[in-house]
């Protein structure tokens, strides 16, 4: 069993992917972040599905 | 054997970029002032920001200025290899090639705008998006090598960054938000042509038309003097604004003389003098340009920061 030894330019590749992997983490945090606040200040959400909604039915006519 | 072969092969080829080769096209330095006079922007705002909202505008304002600087990079490689100040750079040292600078910068362009705008607001984003548009194509692409002005107009793009930072809080622009562009905005021309005076020799090897290779160092000292007295009213006038007070003003009316009589310096010297002390008082007020801008925008901080306690403000 043989260890290859390590090249000068893996530890830049290294410290390079370790960058990009490290801001890209940091991005998905500060998304995940901003969407939390985005939706926590939001107006009260109404969903439309399986409720009444009685100022959806349409009005009778009265004659 | 293989080892050998792929070790061989890998130490041909030429520099592989590191991670700090790709932060060095943002240009750092420029971004820090970019943040400070952004967050104060953002910061004396009436309206203000969740924490995370504040951050990431700042943020995403940040990476838009690097994104400018990258490209301007990209373009600008061939005079950056002459001049001695900038020789070092990612793109003419080699380390980064033209292309993957022009990459990060369209990239970093896109996400920047897209991201400012979800963030905040797509005003903000529309102007952080001209900003970068001012700085790549209008000054570095056209204004940089064509017109001794390129100083002046090419301004601007460094002036934007407080008025995205209010417009990014408060959805429009007004007169704050103006000031504090028309400040930095003056405030250019005086600090890049003193830093002119003692690099001379870089803009003339590059071909820059910068005011000294044109028309001169008389002139370029008589322009020093003229549009530092045109900034002096700019602050005093931002000082009466609903970001001034007290404060401000006294800060505004000390910096400004300090500045007034630093220009009169430039503009009494002539080269022998200015040679004889290796250009000392125009590397001072070189520095002291710097401090002006710096303490302009700690003193609105600090006036909204008293405002926010009952002291401070009008």
């Amino acid at each position: 069993m043989t260890f290859r030894p390590e090249h000068e330019l893996h530890k830049r590749r290294f410290s390079r992917n370790l960058g990009v992997g490290l801001t890209l983490g940091a991005f998905v945090l500060l998304v995940f972040a901003l969407t939390v606040v985005k939706v926590k200040r939001g107006d009260p959400m109404q969903g439309y599905d399986h409720v009444i909604q009685p100022e959806a039915v349409p009005q009778e006519k009265t004659e | 054997m293989s080892d050998t072969l792929t070790y061989q092969g890998v130490t041909d080829t030429p520099h592989e970029p590191g991670f700090g080769d790709y932060v060095q096209l943002l240009k750092p330095r420029v971004m820090s002032l970019v943040v400070f006079t952004a967050l104060v922007g953002l910061l004396v705002a009436p309206v203000s920001l969740h924490p995370v909202e504040a951050f990431s505008a700042i943020l995403f304002i940040a990476l838009g200025a690097g994104a400018s600087g990258a490209l301007n990079m990209w373009w600008d490689a061939d005079i950056d290899a002459v001049m001695k100040r900038t020789q070092r750079r990612p793109v003419p040292s080699g380390r980064v090639q033209a292309g993957e600078a022009l990459a990060v910068g369209l990239g970093l362009s896109g996400i920047s705008v897209v991201m400012l705008g979800l963030a905040t607001n797509f005003v903000a984003a529309g102007l952080l998006a001209f900003t970068i548009f001012f700085y790549a194509v209008v000054y570095s692409m056209w204004l940089k090598r064509s017109t001794p002005q390129n100083i002046v107009i090419g301004g601007a793009a460094g002036a934007f960054p407080p008025m995205i930072g209010w417009v990014a809080a408060t959805g429009s622009v007004s007169v704050e938000a103006f000031l504090m562009f028309a400040l930095i905005f003056m405030w250019t021309p005086p600090h890049f042509w003193a830093l002119a005076l003692f690099m001379k020799e870089d803009y003339h090897a590059a071909g820059v038309p910068m005011l000294t290779v044109t028309h001169g160092r008389k002139a370029t000292r008589a322009h020093i003097l003229a549009y530092t007295l045109l900034l002096a009213p700019v602050p005093l006038a931002a000082a009466l604004t609903s970001i001034g007070g007290p404060l401000t003003l006294a800060v505004a009316v000390v910096l400004n003389l300090w500045f007034i009589v630093g220009a009169v310096r430039i503009w009494r010297r002539d080269e022998v003098q200015a040679g004889a002390d290796n250009y000392a008082v125009e590397k001072a007020f070189f520095r002291v340009s710097l401090i002006y801008l710096f303490l302009h925008f700690a003193a609105f901080l600090a006036e909204a920061a008293l405002k926010s306690a009952g002291l401070g403000g009008w």
